[in-house]
């Protein structure tokens, strides 16, 4: 993810305001945003200040508690909630000044979404409510059912497309909602605690399931959560949001290793690093070893730490670690996995 | 002091047992003149020729509050009201601007915009500002000032149905007028333009109707909408023919099973079997095609006024009141105003229905979008809905279960019509079922009513059918199994033609029984009815005689003379006093409002009479609702029973009730008491069974852990849950019995339902009846305020919703 790539989307000093008298306020202070006079005023702030990209195949998960803002942020970038302020650009098109008409061709192509409550529409089956949005697009209905069924394979739902939603479980539901959301092939997928409305099993199946389509289709992806877990497990990057800002956006191990703020590390206390953190970021220098101190297992660096904690403290020698191209980038100690496994925590609640 | 700690815990209690106290004290203050205002007639006799002082002096009407008696400008507004324009014209004006100024200075205190963008942003307040500032400016208060201090004269609500007579009558004949080509005289002639629109609105919704008629049972009013009745002498062969009631019946049940499978079909085509066999088939086909014009229009209407008003919080809060008048105004008095811009006939049948079965439409439109969750909104926009596709492929069809609710209601309201519409000249079922009402002819009346709840109930299950049918779109049909059901359709058109053919040859007496079955020539089972009614009459005549008698001389002739003699400030007191326990000083004013309105008519006493019919009827039916719903309620089956009961007697048609009454205790108040409470005990029961089946499972067995027994159960957890819900049924059934008490009228009663129904027959009836209307409407609307009110307040207490 080089920075010379042009970001699919792109916020800068975004700002959701909630509040019959907000556009008073604003122009009081000749259309410059104070968000502490903002609130005296009664107003609500929903998104305070926020700037941040999400490339081209990457999935940004938006993390916070509710209230914080994170939906709001989501419906401002697809344009379903009107922006107080700022600017959000789609592939470099400021979408803030769409008519519309553009801004209904850009979701008819390039967007889907996914909603916590399913919201399938309960006079359609599985078979319409995929085909949905692209009858909505103009598609023939032999074409549209087609598709549609390419799609009820895609999430496997094959001989249920005749079902109602009602007739479905929380989990199949929400494959339709996927199903009918990747319809139009799009490339930009939002996603807005999709899972939360499921049961733990259920929910990790799905997060699989997700991961697994994922790797597949490459999608751009802005996913929306509350549960800190899931947005570890998902995340290329994270963004953690608090009463509207957002607090810190990096990836899951930076923001396990070094939280920017109080509220942060709340939330990364109680996480167990050696699922979390890869290899690489608690590896240790080369240094002066050489082949010969170096055990004959290697691991990957991009390996999750519990998946070879046991492989490398049954070795005796200090394991190498390797990158996609099988240089050696590093070492990983015995010791440093026991204290990953069983240290930390006490370190951490000391 | 146990008993006053527990009273101050409950200050309402208190609160009301004071309002008790002072409404009794009034009531005992009448002295002398509670004998006078016993009858209307002899008291205003009395004030007229100077028996009775119309009002007293400041000082002397307060020796009478001392020695215990009312004043009389306290006892009876109308005939103590004056109106003394000169005077008062200077003062008036002087009221309405002060008013307007008072209301535009609240509402510029309330917000803080400046005064430039306020009028736009105001001009709703503005407009009810003014509206209202009027009425009190030129009605109301100068009414009141002179009531309590002036010389008698009349109200000026008095002469509120004259304006609106002339009004009507501007605007039918002089406003506007254009100039309209006639062909009978061949030259152009001045017309009034609201006249014009009217009459062609009429001509081709007569048109309508006439067409959906004569495809049912034939005619020529169709061909010679086309050509004329000359040609039509010319041409003796053209006459549209009549389908053959076989084949309708054949086709009814393949479009039942069409869309459901073998049980509709077999109800539908067996409905119109019984039809055609009891002889009832033109009357029945006159009513369906009236329906079948009415219930589209109605729906189409109430969906887009519904729509509307979501999309639109202006339309949507202009909209509501209107919607409650709307829908607490009795039917007749919609009749006066379409007789008088529409004519009689089918089409202002077809125009009253649609009027009355609208607002529930547009309710239940309003209330199923309202209900559609944003995320599914938020789902259609994503997909790239514009607001076309949005509204007609998202919104509606997610919100149709609330509307085909709403299409039901619509289908029960127009049949429901057909009956009331038949007094300003709609044909069919109706028309008959009510000269069989007149005749006492029980036994047909009965078969008609049959007719009419059969036909609701096909059409109502049709409809949903429709709704909820399913498409396939993968199995590849050829030309015969795709339109499988229309190659049906032609082959059973051919079979009855062919049938009937053979018919005309094989019955002698000139009677086609293949093709249609006339009015007098079917089954009946009229002797047995009439048999049953005799026998009844024979063997339980003494005793339904003397129970009658006891009812009416022990129970409601005093009941009666009670609420007669009730002075007008008692009434008020009592009414706003319990909207002030409930809802506070704006619940006061609201109640107040809507009584003083009625107070300011002339049909005071009317609406006296009209509310002690509706309280009888209300308390018995409540006692038995509760009761029959308490019981049911503990049983499962039992449960399931009663709600099914409850259904299929909200299908009948409210004056279906009226048939099996008269045939038991004759043309009295009784009879129409009895119809009020057997049609105003199905919500209580419902409500009932609603409000103590959805408590919380947790809290019951809560109950059932702390040890308490069935009785105890039900006393201290479940009434009082249940209690906001059960309330809101009382409200219903006050609703339910105010309409009852109003089509009671049909067989005689001296309420304001009476006065309505005759401002029906009067040329001049459109002021009256809408006065009327209004009075009915404001009885119902002030008594659902103060229930609703509470209703919302005790569950916001209880945390329930």
């Amino acid at each position: 993810m080089s920075t010379t790539q042009q970001p699919v989307i792109k916020c800068s000093s975004l700002y959701k305001i909630f509040g019959d008298n907000t556009q008073q306020v604003i122009q009081k202070n000749d259309g410059k945003i104070d968000v502490t006079e903002l609130r005296e005023a009664g107003c609500v702030v929903g998104v305070n200040d926020a700037s941040f990209e999400v490339y081209e195949g990457e999935m940004l998960v938006v993390m916070g508690l509710s209230g914080s803002g994170k939906s709001t942020l989501l419906r401002c970038i697809s344009r379903l909630t009107d922006t107080t302020a700022g600017e959000i650009f789609i592939n470099g098109d400021n979408i803030l000044e769409m008519s519309a008409k553009e801004l209904i061709e850009l979701r008819r192509n390039k967007m889907g979404m996914v909603f916590q409550s399913f919201a399938l529409l309960p006079h359609k089956t599985v078979l319409e409510n995929i085909s949905f949005p692209l009858q909505i697009k103009g598609h023939s209905t032999k074409d549209a059912m087609q598709r549609a069924m390419d799609m009820i394979k895609l999430v496997d739902l094959t001989g249920r497309e005749n079902y109602y939603p009602r007739q479905l479980s929380g989990g199949q539901q929400q494959r339709v909602g996927i199903a009918r959301s990747l319809a139009v092939e799009p490339d930009i997928w939002f996603l807005d605690e999709p899972f939360s409305a499921l049961d733990p099993l259920i929910r990790k199946e799905m997060q699989d399931e997700f991961l697994r389509l994922q790797a597949a289709l490459h999608k751009t992806i802005l996913f929306v959560t509350h549960d800190f877990d899931e947005a570890l497990r998902l995340a290329d990057r994270i963004a953690i949001m608090k009463d509207g800002v957002i607090e810190q956006i990096d990836t899951p191990a930076n923001i396990v290793l070094n939280p920017a703020t109080e509220y942060v590390r709340k939330f990364t206390a109680d996480v167990p690093r050696e699922k979390v953190l890869k290899i690489e970021s608690v590896m240790e220098e080369i240094g002066n070893l050489t082949e010969a101190d170096l055990s004959d297992f290697q691991v990957p660096c991009d390996a999750i730490i519990e998946t070879v904690a046991e492989k490398v403290l049954s070795e005796s020698k200090p394991v190498a670690v390797v990158d996609q191209q099988n240089n050696i980038v590093g070492v990983l100690n015995c010791h440093t996995v026991i204290h990953m496994l069983f240290g930390e925590n006490q370190v951490a609640n000391a | 002091m146990n008993y006053i700690d527990s009273l101050k815990q409950r200050p309402k209690l208190l609160q009301f047992v004071a309002l008790l106290i002072v409404f009794f004290l009034l009531m005992q203050m009448t002295g002398d003149y509670h004998s006078l205002i016993v009858e209307r007639d002899s008291f205003a006799k009395a004030v007229a020729s100077g028996e009775i002082e119309a009002s007293v002096g400041f000082t002397e009407a307060l020796g009478m509050l001392a020695s215990g008696q009312l004043p009389p400008q306290l006892i009876r507004i109308p005939e103590l009201s004056f109106y003394n324009l000169s005077a008062s014209l200077s003062s008036t004006s002087l009221l309405i601007v002060l008013a307007v100024f008072a209301g535009m200075s609240y509402y510029s205190h309330q917000t803080s915009i400046s005064k430039g963008s306020w009028v736009s942003k105001q001009y709703r307040h503005l407009f009810t500002n003014s509206l209202t500032a009027l009425l009190t400016g030129l009605l109301i208060m100068p009414t009141l000032f002179n009531w309590l201090f002036g010389a008698a004269t009349m109200t000026t609500f008095w002469e509120i149905p004259r304006l609106i007579n002339e009004l009507a009558e501007n605007l039918m004949y002089n406003w506007f007028p254009v100039e309209i080509y006639d062909p009978e005289i061949e030259d152009y002639e001045d017309s009034a333009l609201i006249k014009e629109l009217t009459r062609s609105f009429s001509r081709s919704l007569l048109f309508l109707i006439e067409l959906v008629r004569e495809i049912l049972v034939g005619g020529v009013k169709t061909i010679v909408a086309f050509t004329s009745w000359d040609w039509l002498e010319e041409n003796k062969w053209a006459y549209w023919p009549a389908l053959p009631w076989t084949v309708v019946a054949s086709g009814t049940f393949l479009l039942g099973y069409k869309l459901k499978g073998l049980g509709l079909s077999l109800f539908a085509g067996l409905t119109t079997i019984y039809i055609a066999a009891f002889g009832q088939w033109e009357p029945a086909m006159e009513t369906l095609s009236l329906v079948l014009i009415a219930a589209p229009v109605s729906v189409i209407l109430g969906m887009l006024w519904g729509v509307l008003a979501f999309k639109s919080t202006k339309i949507e809060k202009t909209l509501m009141p209107l919607l409650n008048i709307a829908q607490t105004m009795p039917h007749f008095s919609y009749l006066v105003p379409v007789v008088v811009f529409f004519g009689i006939g089918d089409h202002a049948g077809a125009i009253a229905t649609v009027i009355f079965a609208t607002p529930p439409m547009i309710r239940l439109t309003l209330l199923g979008l309202k209900k559609v969750s944003p995320e599914v909104i938020e789902a259609g926009m994503m997909n790239g809905c514009n607001s076309r596709q949005l509204l007609f492929k998202v919104l509606v069809p997610t919100a149709r279960r609330d509307m085909l609710l709403g299409v039901n209601q619509v289908i029960m309201q127009c049949l429901a019509m057909s009956v009331i519409a038949s007094y300003i000249g709609a044909k069919g079922l109706g028309f008959n079922l009510l000269l069989a009402l007149n005749q006492l002819r029980i036994g047909q009346a009965l078969e008609l009513g049959v007719c009419i709840v059969l036909i609701a109930v096909v059409l109502d299950k049709l409809s949903l059918a429709w709704a909820d049918r399913q498409m396939d779109y993968f199995s590849n049909l050829n030309f015969y199994e795709r339109y499988r059901y229309s190659i049906l359709f032609a082959a059973v058109l051919l079979l009855g033609s062919l049938l009937a053919y053979i018919g005309s040859f094989l019955f002698q007496d000139g009677i086609n029984y293949f093709y249609l079955i006339p009015h007098n020539k079917g089954m009946t089972t009229e002797p047995f009815w009439q048999a049953g009614v005799d026998w009844i009459i024979d063997s339980w005549f003494y005793s339904l005689k003397s129970f009658n008698e006891v009812l009416i001389i022990n129970i409601l002739i005093p009941m009666k003379t009670a609420y007669l003699s009730m002075p007008v400030i008692a009434t008020f007191t009592l009414f706003m006093g319990v909207g002030y326990i409930v809802g506070g000083a704006r619940s006061a004013i609201i109640v107040g409002a809507f009584l003083l309105f009625i107070a300011l008519t002339q049909w005071w006493d009317r609406a006296l009479i009209t509310m002690y019919m509706v309280t009888f009827g209300v308390i018995v039916s409540v006692i038995i609702g509760t009761l029959v719903g308490t019981i049911c309620v503990q049983n499962k089956a039992a449960t399931n029973f009663i709600l099914l009961v409850c259904d299929t007697f909200q299908t009948f048609p409210s004056f279906i009730y009226l048939i099996p009454v008269i045939m038991l205790f004759g043309i009295t108040d009784t009879s129409v008491l009895i119809a009020v409470i057997i049609y105003a005990t199905i919500p209580a029961t419902r409500y009932t069974v609603e409000g103590l089946r959805n408590i919380p499972p947790s809290l019951i067995e809560a109950g059932l852990m702390s040890g308490a027994n069935r009785i105890q159960r039900l006393i201290n957890i479940e009434f009082p849950l249940a209690f906001p819900h059960i309330m809101l049924g009382i409200n219903q059934t006050v609703i339910f019995a105010l309409f009852m008490v109003i089509i009671g009228a049909m067989i005689g009663t001296d309420d304001l339902g009476q006065f309505i129904l005759k401002a029906l027959s009067d040329k001049q009836g459109i002021g009256n009846g809408l006065m009327l209307g209004l009075c009915v409407a404001f009885i119902g609307l002030a008594v659902d305020h103060i229930i609703n009110t509470w209703a919302k307040k005790r569950k916001q207490t209880l945390g329930i919703e």
